[in-house]
């Protein structure tokens, strides 16, 4: 009994430690993970002797967590991994508008919010990879040309539950209206060599082994895997290829992780100050050189990986309009059997 | 019945004595029904263009999906369970000593985490069918190889770590049974599969109900496994209508159902076996002697046991070590045992407070005949069928309130601002694993009062004993081994929790499951290896401990 006894003592000294405030300090939700960005965060503090509080889940979550908290929520900033997320967190009033030169004047145009409530960290594109073996490069041209029965079975996805599938047939749908994406998607579904399951490197591994010819993959999963220094990794990447999608129609839709100051934060100014930290030419490099992400400044040079697959022309529709076409996204592809 | 005998019988089930004991059980109840009657409340908000579409696309799919799932997870999570259970209590072979707590250790396994293990060694670009293509030239479209991220492949999945619980609870069951009914049996004419069919199975039926019905409300909470399996099930639907179609309303709704189905499901379980009683009838406890069986009887018997650990522990178990070798370097460091640690307290913590809150609310809806008291506690021990997220949200949205009502209170009268008191610190978390788990430990709180003869409780009273040391000398030593079961599971369930954790978890904490679950998200298994060979690990300490502790529990044993 004393012993249990004891054990509450410590869990009760434990929460009241964690209760404690620290005199400067920076609260973050982040749904990128703690992995791919403490120690970005780490380096931040460093500087500055700002702490830095992280609680990492889904972007989801968060959103819900910081309706419910309201004006007393503890969070700082709010990260995403996904441009449509931002969106409706700034539509549900959730963000407050920034005004930071050097934000303004590092990250383009496109890829912050029309009216500053949130700002692209980095950049990646979602991009076709295929079987040189069995698939020529010539015939492979755009999203919307995945739709040809001449693909019939032998194209692997993840499921459409996935984001960064939602955006993408968002993209389409900014394009092409949604009658003639619905068309497509159906079209698309028919040529699924299996039903979605899985992650990214899923994908490019099934397209290894022969399960499907061509795959659609965030570009730095397949990095990821090239550089991840495991055997059976890298000889799976090594027996694909990477094919930037649409370089003579709209290019390669890429997507942003992201990051807005919540509206009620209690630390603004810390809060830009950390905002301003992460596009800095070290954070920004640190993103490529680690997660094999695109900068969102246009200045800094890739390496490596990135560097060989060469500049690509990437669809420049304002990420805004991903948010705004989220929901119509999943509520088509449900209407097309995109599991 | 007339209306006016009706109205007039459910007015006195309703006119219950408010005595202390009462009070504090109906409210302890309502504070741990909060989150679900916000869930259920959703159901007054109408929104009929989402489940129209709903209707017209996936729903159909959910549903068929979600009910292959029981019926698969709860028949081979029976015949997992049940069998290893009867032959342990009553036999000895081979291993048997070791058996029988090594049967319970796929229960420290998180459902994702043996999902992605056994996806990693038998998909199509792992290691066993790599093996097979090398060995016969053949390409992927030249053989047939079962697929494991399939419905079939999340029932496998999910019964080879969800069966611990039934094994648990039955072998206890079977242990608590007096030997003497079974002789009986025997004299009787029985013989051993007679007993067992006829005897110990019937006499079983609230243990094995109890289990199976953890095990299923488990299945329909699961997100994990099917969302990697790409298996649309209820689950997914909540979620997609959640955060794909930002509605969160009918996202509430689709988890009301879930309760109304479940609350259904046990209802007509229990009135099944409202004519039944299942105490002990014979009230002498003479040593138990395991029979010992040999040759092919003893072979086969290990054999029935050791398939259940060889599925759900021993290979994916080797698999993740494998991994975990190949990215040892550099995870034990201070921050690995501060996860380890927090992971531990919390999963304690949780547990002695599920137990200490079910005994409450067995105890006085034992003595009480309140028809309230009775549905109360009936409605608090659902939300283990409501997946995590959902729980969390419910969790929040009351606290959050409560916070932001005492800041303004705060900040009116004594200009001091309180901020979130509440939400945002572990608190809140381990009242949402409450509330998810509660189920457990009033399930088998209740299971194992039920056993105790009213007549005993009745004779001591007479005997002059108070109710402090009837409870003390007569009701906790039959009970021991249930409520340390209790305490296990609720322990290993929270060890594994993942989903109320992310959400709710304070600023800088985490555990063990939040890294296993980041890595193996990522698709980096190798470093996700450790994490989850660390939950396994820490889980397998009182597994042993609570195992050994039970077979002694039983009545007669030396």
């Amino acid at each position: 009994m004393n012993k249990i006894i004891k054990t509450a003592y410590i869990f009760i000294v434990f929460f009241i430690f964690q209760q404690l405030p620290s005199a400067a300090e920076v609260n973050i939700y982040s749904a990128r993970k703690e992995a791919l960005i403490k120690p970005l965060l780490v380096k931040f503090s460093e500087k500055t002797g700002i702490e830095v509080n992280l609680i990492t889940g889904k972007a989801d979550t968060f959103i819900k967590r910081l309706e419910i908290e309201g004006k007393n929520t503890p969070a700082d900033i709010l990260l995403t991994v996904d441009a449509a997320r931002l969106v409706r967190a700034k539509e549900k009033g959730l963000f407050q508008e920034i005004n930071s030169e050097v934000l303004n004047k590092t990250i383009p145009e496109r890829l912050r919010d029309i009216n500053n409530h949130w700002f692209g960290l980095s950049l990646r594109s979602r991009v076709i990879v295929f079987s040189p073996e069995r698939v020529e490069a010539e015939d492979l041209t755009d999203y919307m040309s995945l739709s040809d029965t001449k693909w019939r079975g032998r194209i692997c996805v993840r499921s459409s539950s996935n984001i960064y599938n939602q955006s993408l047939v968002a993209s389409m749908i900014v394009h092409y209206g949604i009658d003639e994406t619905e068309i497509w998607a159906k079209s698309l579904v028919k040529n699924f060599a299996r039903q979605p399951k899985g992650g990214d490197r899923d994908q490019i591994k099934a397209v290894a082994i022969g399960v499907c010819d061509i795959a659609l993959v965030n570009n730095y999963y397949l990095a990821g895997m090239l550089d991840s220094g495991q055997e059976d990794e890298v000889s799976s990447a090594m027996k694909t290829k990477l094919f930037w999608p649409g370089q003579d129609k709209y290019g390669a839709h890429i997507n942003i992780s992201g990051v807005g100051v919540t509206k009620h934060s209690k630390n603004k100014k810390r809060a830009i100050q950390l905002l301003e930290y992460l596009v800095t030419n070290e954070a920004q490099e640190w993103y490529s050189n680690v997660n094999y992400e695109y900068s969102v400044n246009p200045k800094i040079k890739n390496t490596g990986v990135l560097e060989r697959w060469g500049a690509f022309v990437s669809d420049n529709i304002n990420l805004s309009l991903l948010g705004k076409h989220n929901s119509d996204a999943v509520l088509l592809m449900d209407r097309a059997g995109w599991k | 019945m007339t209306f006016k005998k009706f109205s007039e019988s459910f007015y006195s089930k309703l006119n219950f004595k408010l005595s202390n004991f009462n009070l504090a059980l109906v409210l302890l109840s309502l504070f741990f029904c909060i989150p679900l009657i916000i869930i259920c409340g959703s159901l007054f908000f109408p929104a009929k263009d989402v489940w129209t579409h709903l209707f017209d696309t996936v729903l159909v799919d959910y549903i068929f999906n979600s009910f292959a799932l029981l019926i698969g997870v709860g028949f081979f999570s029976l015949i997992l369970g049940v069998i290893p259970a009867w032959l342990i209590s009553m036999y000895k072979f081979p291993m048997s000593r070791y058996l029988e707590w090594a049967i319970l250790l796929p229960m420290s396994m998180p459902a994702y985490i043996i999902a992605y293990s056994y996806t990693g060694a038998f998909d199509a670009a792992g290691p066993v069918q790599e093996t097979i293509r090398e060995l016969t030239g053949w390409g992927y479209h030249d053989y047939w190889f079962p697929e494991v991220r399939s419905l079939g492949g999340a029932m496998a999945m999910l019964s080879f770590v969800l069966y611990p619980y039934i094994y648990l609870l039955t072998r206890a069951s079977f242990t608590e049974q007096s030997v003497c009914v079974l002789e009986v049996s025997r004299t009787l004419g029985c013989n051993s599969v007679d007993a067992f069919r006829r005897v110990a199975l019937p006499l079983a039926r609230p243990a094995i109900i109890v289990g199976l019905s953890l095990v299923l409300m488990e299945t329909l909470a699961d997100y994990g496994t099917v969302q990697y399996f790409g298996v649309s099930a209820f689950t997914t639907g909540i979620f997609r209508t959640w955060f794909g179609m930002d509605n969160s309303l009918v996202a509430a709704q689709l988890s009301a159902v879930l309760l109304l189905f479940v609350a259904v499901f046990l209802y007509l379980e229990r009135r099944s076996r409202t004519q039944l009683a299942f105490h002990h009838t014979s009230s002498r406890y003479s040593p138990l002697l395991k029979q010992k069986l040999i040759g092919t009887h003893a072979f086969f018997a290990f054999v029935v046991c050791f398939i259940p650990l060889l599925l759900g522990f021993i290979i994916p178990a080797s698999f993740l070590f494998d991994w975990a070798i190949s990215a040892y370097s550099g995870v034990f460091n201070k921050d690995f045992y501060i996860l380890l640690l927090n992971t531990l307290m919390l999963a304690f913590v949780t547990a002695l407070l599920a137990l200490v809150v079910a005994l409450f609310l067995g105890y006085t809806n034992r003595n009480s005949y309140s028809f309230i008291n009775k549905f109360l506690v009936r409605f608090v021990s659902m939300g283990y069928a409501i997946p995590g997220t959902v729980i969390a949200v419910g969790v929040l949205i009351p606290f959050a309130w409560f916070d932001s009502r005492l800041d303004d209170f705060l900040k009116l009268h004594f200009n001091i601002s309180s901020g979130l008191l509440i939400s945002g610190t572990l608190f809140i978390l381990v009242f949402a694993y409450l509330v998810r788990f509660l189920t457990i430990p009033i399930n088998i709180v209740e299971a194992a009062l039920g056993k105790i003869k009213p007549e005993m409780d009745e004779i001591a009273k007479t005997n002059g004993l108070s109710h402090i040391n009837i409870v003390k000398r007569i009701h906790m030593p039959i009970m021991r081994g249930s409520l340390l079961t209790a305490l296990l599971l609720v322990f290993v369930d929270v060890l594994k929790e993942l989903p109320a954790t992310l959400i709710l978890r304070p600023f800088n904490f985490n555990t063990l499951a939040v890294r296993t679950f980041e890595l193996a998200n990522e698709e980096r298994l190798a470093d996700a290896a450790i994490p989850a060979l660390a939950i396994v690990l820490a889980g397998i300490i009182p597994v042993i401990m609570i195992s050994n502790s039970i077979s002694r529990s039983r009545p007669g044993y030396e």
